[in-house]
């Protein structure tokens, strides 16, 4: 076997208390796809930039075409020939694409930018590569996918033996995703070795040579991708046999509580996000709404929590209308919302574990009297959920920023759990989770269910969805394509519906 | 009002408003500079305060205005210095610690001034002479009101199209304004960022300087306190105004200057208006500009911002 490209040996990255990295080895060989694998907060991008110079580690080597390397900033890395493309895409929107292309490249004609040349090499390489772009238009009016390709060759531009991606088809569509990868076999056949950074199981299957898995900073294993299945790769992920292997009993719905009727939602600019959606959730349901990201997900959360009036249509609460809903009428019509973003969304990070609790009960007895704010009923209350929601903080008043995200997401459930009397809409309520927090999380939504609240799960796992949902229903590009009951049997319908099929074309 | 002479009055109000826009002119380049790195410098006031007492102090070493437009640029530099190292390796808060630095500027000039001179008045220094570029300053009217200046105002013309090209043509200034947009991605493709922003404010600071140089040795020949009386405020007028294009920043302050040079003429007319309000005038025009322009959106998208987030 010849000297790999590249090999990572035993690298340590400590952030304060937390070991991203733990004496992780990676090797990656000339002209393969190596796709590192793991959920979120495995460790995979904090590798990944130590190898691009963005973070240096505490302990471990690196080797680089048998040659130990240190890499102080991005600068070394593309030096030796290493491009990354980041989950976040390094662009500046303002920049048209030719000038995003071109900062911090050297000119042959200091200090002139060398533009003609450049062009006409952009036209090369997109002949080469398979990779067209109008370089004059501003990288802000460009979709990702193109957006994606400008980061592919600026990376190019700069030479790259290797290529980082770092979760890549996050951001692209199903129809992008496919072109994406037949660029990444047109680069790797033009001798460009590619490490591939994912959590879809699907997608790393597909395209790997061989797969890197990381788990809780540590390395699990390496193997060949086509000794691989989904199956040996979620137990290699998760530590145990499947992502999850319980499932809670259906059933017991009772009247309608939600109904939408042809909602619709346009967004200046973006045009339609929601199209004519017809909904109907009851008391006692759990209704999952699946789909890739981005396909209007929060959009609907967002909609039916009052935080975006909608375009079209009517919503019911139980039977009677909601005349232009906002987040307070919501909220006293019994609405618990649990966001997606609970960092920036859910918390206020600098306030206390205490305050963080009554953010929305601010203006409601028994917290507020004549206007003042009871902070001993604040405490009394947080001591109660901080013991019923098995918080784990120093004390109340620790800011909630400094809490683990299994804990953050305990402390919205807690407040919105109690706001919510009848309906409770919760938007990725475990991403980014370990599995402990996970499993608790799913226990406090269900128990909701069984108190006879209508909720709306809206998530990217389906796992999540089969394990919980009474009834599945499929979003795309705005649209519900079909609803299905939350059952394993329903999983290929789903899948298919995700990438686009009507319900009606499939059964 | 008949025998009124319109196009002499016209002349020399013009070639007061080039003269009056050139401090404001050297300030704002720099202002253009240090904000396209991402730096908002609401200090540009205090650096030009110090301009106008380094100038001063130069002359009077140096026995030259030359080495006077040396000093001012120097203490400006050194302002500028200080308020990279502050914003920049500290992350303090940039329009905090820029008002600081503006009542720092006045407070130490002040100090300096006051315990060199007991009266509080300063000697005479040398100080720049009109200078009449041969052929441009006969040309009839252009030549009276660009072309009889003081050398600084011929370098501020230069200043004008180096700047543009600077900034906006070259490989340094591609990489300037990409600090100021999206700073990570600066950093991803192996820029320097704090560097990057350091050599802004101190070119900033030096720009400034000469701005303060030009109302110590350009207009009187002295010093005295309160010089610079929100001239590096309206040059923060002028550059959003300008949108950050050079040239457009220095129509910009051309028009603050001319504003200026009107009102210094009206109070000369004996209008039934307290001079006062007239004094005003200015003012009231930067104090439009920020509200009419200053939420347009095209400002750097990373400004005022510390590197890295946290």
């Amino acid at each position: 076997m010849p000297a790999p490209l590249l090999e990572m040996r035993q690298i340590v990255k400590t952030f304060g208390p937390l070991r991203a990295n733990d004496r992780v080895d990676f090797e990656v060989q000339t002209g393969e796809i190596h796709a590192l694998l793991g959920e979120n907060g495995a460790g995979k991008t904090t590798l990944m930039n130590i190898l691009y110079g963005l973070y240096q580690p505490d302990a471990g080597e690196i080797y680089w075409k048998g040659e130990k390397i240190t890499l102080h900033s991005p600068r070394d890395a593309i030096r030796y020939r290493i491009g990354m493309i980041h989950q976040h895409l390094m662009l500046v929107p303002n920049f048209t694409v030719l000038e995003n292309i071109l900062v911090g490249l050297p000119s042959p004609r200091e200090p002139f930018l060398p533009i003609n040349e450049t062009l006409a090499r952009l036209e090369d390489f997109a002949a080469q590569y398979g990779l067209p772009i109008d370089p004059t238009v501003k990288v802000k009016q460009l979709p990702l996918g193109l957006q994606q390709r400008v980061e592919i060759l600026k990376a190019l531009f700069r030479g790259a033996d290797l290529l980082i991606l770092d979760e890549p088809t996050a951001v692209l569509s199903p129809l992008e995703v496919e072109e994406f990868f037949a660029v990444l076999k047109n680069l790797v056949g033009k001798g460009v070795s590619i490490i591939f950074i994912s959590h879809k199981l699907d997608e790393v299957l597909r395209i790997s040579d061989r797969i890197t898995v990381l788990r809780q900073g540590r390395r699990i294993g390496t193997i060949e991708t086509r000794h691989a299945t989904q199956q040996i790769l979620a137990e290699m992920m998760v530590g145990r046999a499947v992502a999850l292997d319980y499932s809670f009993p259906k059933g017991g719905a009772t009247q309608p509580i939600l109904e939408l009727k042809g909602i619709s939602l346009i967004r200046p600019k973006v045009g339609r996000v929601l199209k004519d959606l017809n909904l109907t959730l009851h008391s006692g349901e759990i209704l999952g709404i699946a789909g890739i990201d981005g396909n209007g997900q929060e959009e609907l959360a967002d909609v039916v929590c009052g935080l975006i009036p909608y375009t079209e249509g009517e919503m019911l609460l139980e039977g009677r209308p909601i005349r232009n809903p906002t987040p307070q009428k919501m909220k006293d019509c019994g609405l618990g919302y649990v966001p997606a973003d609970r960092q920036s969304v859910g918390l206020v990070k600098n306030f206390s574990v205490a305050h963080n609790l009554v953010l929305k009960s601010l203006d409601d007895p028994p917290y507020n009297t004549y206007g003042f704010l009871r902070e001993k009923v604040v405490r009394l209350n947080a001591q109660q959920v901080l013991r019923e929601f098995d918080i784990r903080a120093a004390d109340l008043l620790q800011p909630v920023g400094e809490l683990s995200g299994g804990n953050q997401q305990k402390v919205i459930l807690g407040r919105e759990l109690q706001l919510a009397k009848r309906l409770l809409v919760a938007v990725h309520p475990t991403r980014g989770l370990d599995v402990g927090a996970t499993e608790s999380v799913h226990r406090f939504l269900y128990s909701q269910k069984e108190k006879g609240i209508g909720l709306l799960l809206i998530s990217a796992d389906l796992d999540e969805l089969l394990a919980l949902s009474d009834r599945i229903a499929v979003l795309f590009r705005g649209e519900i394509l079909g609803v299905v009951p939350g059952e394993t049997d329903s999983l290929p319908a789903i899948s298919r519906m995700m990438l686009g099929e009507r319900l009606e074309a499939i059964v | 009002m008949n025998e009124f002479l319109w196009l002499p009055f016209l002349v020399s109000l013009l070639a007061a408003g080039v003269r009056l826009a050139t401090p404001l002119l050297f300030a704002a380049l720099g202002g253009i500079t240090n904000e396209l790195s991402g730096v908002l410098n609401i200090g540009l006031e205090g650096m030009m305060i110090g301009g106008t007492f380094g100038a001063y102090i130069g002359a009077l070493l140096s026995g030259s205005e030359w080495g006077g437009a040396l000093g001012g640029m120097l203490a400006g530099g050194l302002l500028g210095l200080l308020f990279a190292y502050l914003s920049i390796t500290w992350r303090a808060d940039q329009v905090v610690l820029g008002t600081g630095l503006n009542l720092f500027a006045l407070g130490l000039t002040s100090f300096f001034f006051r315990s060199m001179y007991k009266a509080g008045i300063s000697q005479f220094v040398p100080s720049f002479d009109v200078w009449n570029v041969p052929l441009l300053s006969d040309i009839p009217l252009i030549g009276q009101i660009f072309f009889r200046q003081v050398p600084l105002v011929y370098l501020a013309y230069l200043l004008i199209p180096l700047f543009s090209f600077l900034l906006y043509k070259t490989t340094w200034g591609l990489k300037l304004r990409c600090c100021g947009e999206h700073p990570r991605a600066a950093e991803t493709v192996g820029v320097n960022v704090t560097r990057m922003r350091y050599l802004a404010l101190i070119l900033s600071g030096m720009l400034a300087g000469l701005g303060g140089t030009f109302l110590s040795l350009g207009q009187i020949s002295a010093f005295t306190e309160g010089l610079v009386s929100g001239r590096g405020f309206i040059a923060l007028a002028a550059i959003i105004f300008g949108r950050w294009k050079p040239l457009n920043v220095a129509f910009a302050c051309l028009l603050f200057g001319v504003a200026d040079a009107l009102q210094l003429r009206l109070q000369g007319f004996g209008l039934p208006i307290r001079y006062e309000f007239l004094l005003m005038f200015p003012y009231l025009l930067t104090l439009v500009t920020f509200v009419v322009f200053v939420n347009r959106g095209d400002s750097p998208a990373a400004l005022g911002k510390p590197y890295p987030e946290k």
